[in-house]
């Protein structure tokens, strides 16, 4: 998931004077025809522009979030669970993977967007700065956050770009067992020992409501919704996606003894739909500023990695660079 | 784009699911050469026994038609319906043809 | 110590070493030097997780008193831990890393190969099995070897360092435990002197290629496979069990 817009005003999007307002208008056409639009085809830069955005920030929001639940992997409580997490974290380098690969066929360099997320420029989800506190948080990050993910990646399968859409389509079928390992680890600790069972609700208690902010600011407050639902770059809004995930997620909550931390939450039987409470969007635009509680460990972590794999990206190069030279010398020597 | 020449190239990989069937497309991967970039392509594309196959080969090593030319290209091939089987009438008694 | 108790102190050994490494592993995910090194190295650590599993696993039914891998794994404290002390070494950086797995990788490949003729065929089937994960695994750290050694002036520096880290624990991997004669004499165990001419020729080759000078080996240090280890595993275990340690009646 994690494609949110998290910018408050909305992107100029109008049609660029250069661009011919015949390719536009078939380009629209074919959109509106849910046909799939392909790297090399003609497409208005406003269109490029917000894909590479989105699918950028998708990647990196995967790169992030190995970390929360990498932070576990070394206290995995039992051998089962620590092969599944690596599992788990190691699918999710390779969904921000397939997504920099996608980004890529739209004229952008893996280097340039991972730069980006370095400085600063690019957003990632903010559900990723916060902290993973206890060992249920790993069981409620694969119940709610790849629960939220998967709810907004299913419809990107039919996305209108190529490439993002056959990305989704290996993500969607890999986060099939994300969410379930999240939710037996749930299950299991709140049907476990009382210890157990207070992690399992401290976990659902921290982890809720950044689930919910997810799905991002309500629908009118998210500038580009229309023009982005036009392009088939999204499919649901913000605020239906979420009602969905609040319809579903109450009754497993239920289901294994775990209390909703939403004194306002109830079901109501006209609306066919649960109400929930108020959406602290304060604290929401203040973690996409970069102010999440461990927003600052993300980054430093993420930055250290790149900048210690370094002399390793060069050295292959360099040796690789060595060992053609070596056949070329070779071959001229025949 | 100042990193370019330090950014390991990218390698279009296609996997063959199982013998009979042709090798796919499946993705892309960085990599300095094209050992590890099989390798790679190993780690990311076939982690659910999704091959018994790889290819790796240079992005920018493939020629691809251009969709600008698309019309030229191929719809000349779709005025010759004489190329299809159903093109052709046989009467419903003749058998195996 | 009984014929049995011997066959659990080598299970034990493998199992360990198996296990100890993918931890340490395991650390690396999320930090690799790229995305799809990363993946590369989980897979090694999930590989050796597995084997982690089936090792100590058939450990506690050798044993027979209850004990399940993760018994063994989560409820056992560094002096009963029976692995060497080169898998037990911190990741230090990716070059450091990549020099230990080789050692291992190339040491284990050369034990499995002899193992699967074990007579024991639990130790034999398990060996087939990991075998061809081991097999990937040496090669790949082979030519992460090649790349750092014959690659810039400052990688060759770090892969000679890293190795210069552990080549006083290698002697440790080819040296039989005093009760492994029996066993070896059952045709059980191997003997891990049998060991050391692929693992050298395997060594030599590689570093020809990664233009790495051959090592002068130092005195060697030992005791992993007797419990005496290095200041690292306590820290590395205190993290591993602490949750099945913290909260014993748990099940997780
Ligand atoms: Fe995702
Ligand atoms: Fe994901
Ligand atoms: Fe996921």
């Amino acid at each position: 998931m994690y494609t949110t817009e998290m910018s408050k005003n909305p992107t100029q999007l109008g049609p660029s004077a250069a661009e011919p307002p015949e390719l536009i208008e078939a380009f629209e056409a074919r959109v509106a025809n849910d046909e799939f639009i392909e790297p090399k085809d003609w497409m208005p830069e406003a269109y490029r522009k917000t894909l590479i955005r989105q699918i950028s920030q998708h990647a990196h929001s995967e790169i992030v979030g190995m970390l929360p639940e990498g932070n576990w992997i070394t206290r995995a409580p039992s051998l089962r669970r620590k092969a599944v997490l690596l599992a788990k974290v190691q699918d999710e380098g390779g969904h921000g993977l397939y997504l920099y690969s996608a980004a890529e066929t739209l004229g952008t360099s893996r280097d340039d967007m991972i730069d980006a997320l370095h400085s600063g420029k690019a957003k990632y989800s903010t559900i990723f700065n916060y902290p993973t506190l206890n060992w249920a948080d790993i069981g409620a990050i694969g119940w709610l956050v790849d629960g939220a993910a998967i709810m907004n990646q299913v419809p990107l399968q039919r996305t209108s770009y190529g490439p993002y859409a056959r990305a989704m389509v290996r993500v969607c079928k890999e986060e099939s067992f994300h969410q379930r390992q999240g939710f037996e680890i749930m299950m299991q600790m709140a049907a476990g020992t009382p210890e157990q069972k207070a992690m399992a609700q401290d976990a659902m208690d921290r982890w809720w409501w950044p689930a919910l902010m997810m799905f991002g600011p309500p629908d009118e407050n998210s500038p580009n919704t229309a023009q982005s639902v036009r392009w088939r770059i999204k499919r649901e809004t913000n605020d239906e996606l979420r009602q969905k995930f609040v319809d579903v997620t109450v009754p497993q909550a239920q289901a294994i003894g775990l209390t909703v931390p939403d004194p306002d939450l109830k079901w109501d039987e006209a609306r066919g739909h649960y109400d929930y409470g108020a959406i602290d969007w304060d604290e929401f635009w203040a973690v996409v500023k970069g102010e999440g509680p461990v927003a600052k460990e993300r980054m430093k972590a993420r930055t250290e990695a790149w900048e210690k794999g370094a002399w390793v990206r060069e050295a292959a190069m360099a040796h690789a660079a060595k060992q053609a030279a070596r056949r070329q010398k070779e071959a001229a020597n025949g | 784009m100042a990193n370019e020449k330090k950014e390991w190239p990218l390698w279009e990989v296609f996997i063959r699911a199982k013998n009979g069937l042709s090798h796919r497309h499946a993705g892309s991967v960085h990599a300095p050469d094209a050992d590890i970039a099989l390798r790679h392509a190993r780690d990311t594309y076939t982690r659910r026994m999704e091959g018994v196959s790889i290819w790796v080969i240079r992005s920018s090593d493939i020629a691809a038609s251009d969709p600008a030319d698309a019309g030229p290209i191929f719809e000349p091939a779709e005025s010759k319906v004489y190329r299809h089987p159903t093109f052709y009438v046989v009467p419903d008694h003749i058998k195996h043809i | 110590m009984t014929a049995n108790e011997a066959l659990f102190d080598y299970a034990l050994r493998l199992g360990d070493d198996a296990l100890i490494l993918s931890q340490r592993l395991g650390e690396w995910c999320g930090h690799a030097p790229a995305i799809e090194t990363d993946l590369t190295l989980t897979n090694v650590a999930l590989d050796l997780i597995g084997q982690a599993m089936l090792l100590l696993g058939y450990a506690g039914e050798v044993e027979g008193k209850g004990r399940d891998a993760d018994k063994l794994a989560f409820h056992r404290d560094a002096t009963k831990y029976r692995n060497c002390l080169l898998v037990e070494q911190p990741n230090g950086d990716f070059g450091r890393t990549i020099a230990r797995q080789f050692i291992f990788s190339t040491y284990q490949r050369a034990l499995y190969q002899e193992l699967t003729r074990s007579s024991d065929r639990r130790l034999a089937e398990i060996a087939a099995k990991a075998l061809k994960e081991t097999i990937y695994h040496a090669d790949l750290a082979a030519e992460w070897v090649i790349r750092l050694g014959d690659g810039t002036e400052e990688s060759h520096e770090r892969m000679k360092a890293g190795f210069e880290w552990y080549w006083r624990f290698v002697e440790e991997l080819f040296t039989a435990e005093p009760a492994d004669a029996a066993l070896i004499g059952a045709g059980i165990a191997v003997d891990p002197a049998k060991l050391r001419a692929p693992f050298d020729a395997a060594l030599a080759a590689t570093f020809a290629e990664a233009t790495l000078a051959l090592p002068k080996y130092p005195r060697p240090i030992t005791g992993g496979r007797k419990g005496r280890h290095s200041e690292h595993l306590g820290h590395l275990l205190a993290e591993m069990q602490f949750l099945p340690r913290a909260y014993p009646d748990a099940v997780w």
